[in-house]
């Protein structure tokens, strides 16, 4: 079992409400406030000096921090049990700032098949504009990651629990194979949370989010995170991650390892990739996040038990094929969710509707409470059709491979009452 | 004592007591971190004497600067070491022969001999930690930077 930090002296659902947010110093409002600015006025020119060279601490200018948004990634990094945190405009955001600070031309990622389908186009396709390689590698047996890599490789990338399939990842095991090589685990731990699982007691280095899913909760905003578990040596090899180690021209040599130790991912990432890529949250966003992580623990629950009951329930049913679930007791990540997710497997899976692809399509059109739209990890409980949807830019074999094939519904399980959630997809499975 | 993790109190308690920093390594540079650090812990009201063979006969923001710990005629309270780990034994010394209270190591700095050495003197030890970092954790500011400073408080702040 993973070791208890001796810091760690506060539950998970006192840190869901309290981390980062002592009362306002100057008013004692003691809900966080939105500070709705763009930037902040400097003491004097020395001041000004000396945050614009990072020799103190203090607010600039929105894109690069904002006293909202500081209290939401001090919330976010506690939860993880990381040392850091940067939040970012979506979580799409957070994997661009995180590899831009890993990876230069040339640079190579291991990542799992079994990711997002939008992070299959992200890292397979766009980054490749930038020069950045990538092999996906099926992650059911952790030695594929090993077989992978490359002297380029500067980062394996996992779902811990990934979008669509229900996948568990093997994160210790991976972490192993990372270390050995010298690089970082990157995981996504967006499907999770970190109530259900906290990727850096299992070895990971860097945690990301879709802040938009559970952190959020309530599908109202946008917004990713970029964790620093404060572990990884990126000096170990010489050279290996230069944004980390070798002086920054753009900030007058500074070397941010050296300077900032276990946050200096988290900084450089700032410094550099939020300053000079640009994708900051809103303060607003940032603060409609904050207050659903309050209610963090208490959602996963019931999402985890409605999920439950869902999937035996159409496990049963005659009209589904087949329910993949990691909570279910004959699943195959059913030992690694036990593992990994001991207090829950989640409320996002997929099922087979006899029928296939026009069978999956009637579905998703006849519900009357579940919503037919394209985000997990809401109150409300949501459907989807991959194949016809968030998936339909990959091909019929990355379809399959990203467990998104023609017959494949994907659910995002919210905290109705679950009786309605299943009447709804009774009557709807009586149409298809 | 445990140098893998320090109790808030413990860190709080070397920065309220100690008002004069002996920084061994203290650059003349405005770019180094330890330059950073001296302007910084000199803005937050401590005196900061600069420690540094190479930089004798100069002065870093204001201060003079000094061949050795030795050499230095005030009462020095903290010695903030940066320095590699191989060079803190005999700076071990000189802080336990000058009367320091507390000997600091830098970030990636830990020499666990000369840890013991200077606690059986009576001196307080942190290693692998910046004393700016801690300070701006603790006293909430570099919250701003998103660190998590596993400070949790219904108060509203005070100054460390």
């Amino acid at each position: 079992m993973p070791k208890q930090s001796s810091e760690a002296r506060y539950g998970f659902e006192t840190l869901s409400i309290h981390a980062g947010a002592a009362p306002d110093p100057t008013t004692g409002a003691r809900t966080t406030p939105i500070y709705q600015t763009t930037s902040y006025v400097f003491d004097d020119v020395d001041h000004a000096a000396s945050l614009f060279n990072l020799q103190t601490f203090g607010n600039i200018y929105t894109r690069l921090t904002n006293p909202t948004t500081s209290v939401l990634e001090e919330r976010v990094a506690a939860l993880e049990g990381g040392t850091a945190a940067l939040a970012t405009a979506s979580g799409h955001a957070a994997q661009l700032v995180c590899f831009h600070a890993l990876m230069g031309p040339g640079d190579h990622i291991v990542a799992s098949r079994k990711l997002y389908g939008g992070s299959i186009t992200q890292i397979g396709h766009s980054f490749k504009k930038f020069a950045w390689d990538s092999t996906f590698v099926d992650p059911d047996d952790p030695k594929n990651f090993a077989k992978a890599l490359t002297p380029k490789t500067k980062a394996i990338f996992i779902e811990s629990l990934a979008n669509p399939g229900g996948v568990v990842c093997d994160i210790a095991a991976i972490a192993k194979i990372a270390h050995k090589a010298g690089v970082p685990l990157v995981v996504d731990n967006t499907l999770a949370s970190p109530y259900l699982c906290r990727p850096f007691e299992w070895g990971a280095d860097i945690v990301i989010h879709s802040m938009t899913k559970f952190l959020g909760g309530h599908g109202n905003s946008i917004g990713g995170i970029i964790v620093e578990g404060g572990k990884f040596d990126w000096s170990a090899t010489p050279k290996a991650y230069p944004t980390l180690t070798e002086p920054t021209a753009s900030y007058h040599g500074l070397r941010f390892f050296e300077t900032f130790g276990n946050m200096a991912f988290a900084v450089a990432c700032r410094a550099v990739g939020l300053r000079d890529l640009g994708p900051a949250i809103s303060p607003m966003n940032s603060f409609l996040i904050l207050t659903g992580i309050e209610t963090l623990s208490l959602r996963m629950q019931r999402h985890c038990e409605n999920a439950l009951a869902v999937a035996k329930f159409l496990q049963k049913h005659k009209k589904v094929s087949w329910v993949s679930y990691a909570g279910l007791a004959k699943d195959k990540y059913h030992g690694l969710a036990k593992k990994y997710l001991p207090l829950g497997a989640g409320s996002v899976f997929t099922f087979g509707v006899k029928g296939g692809y026009q069978a999956g399509v009637k579905l998703v059109e006849n519900v009357e409470i579940l919503s037919h739209l394209a985000n997990i990890g809401d109150t409300r409980s949501l459907i989807i059709h991959p194949a016809s949807t968030t998936h339909r830019q990959l091909s019929a074999e990355q379809l399959l491979a990203a467990g998104a094939g023609p017959d494949v519904v994907r659910l995002s399980i919210g905290i109705e009452s679950v009786a309605d959630i299943i009447h709804d997809l009774d009557q709807a499975l009586a149409k298809t | 004592m445990d140098h893998d993790s320090y109790s808030n109190e413990y860190i709080l308690g070397i920065l309220k007591s100690c008002k004069t920093i002996a920084m061994v390594g203290a650059s003349p540079h405005w770019n180094r971190p330890s330059y950073f650090a001296m302007k910084y812990l000199q803005d937050k009201g401590y005196r900061v004497i600069p420690v540094n063979p190479t930089a004798v006969g100069q002065e870093i923001l204001g201060e003079k600067v000094y061949a050795s710990l030795r050499d230095i005629p005030d009462r020095i309270d903290m010695v903030d070491c940066f320095r590699a780990a191989k060079a803190i034994p005999p700076l071990a010394e000189d802080a336990i022969a000058i009367g320091a209270k507390v000997l600091w190591m830098q970030l990636g700095i830990r020499n666990d001999a000369a840890a013991r050495k200077a606690e059986a003197a009576g001196l307080k030890v942190v290693m692998n930690r910046c004393p700016k970092i801690e300070f701006g954790r603790l006293s909430g500011e570099i919250a701003w930077m998103g660190v998590n400073t596993r400070v949790i408080s219904s108060k509203r702040q005070k100054k460390v």
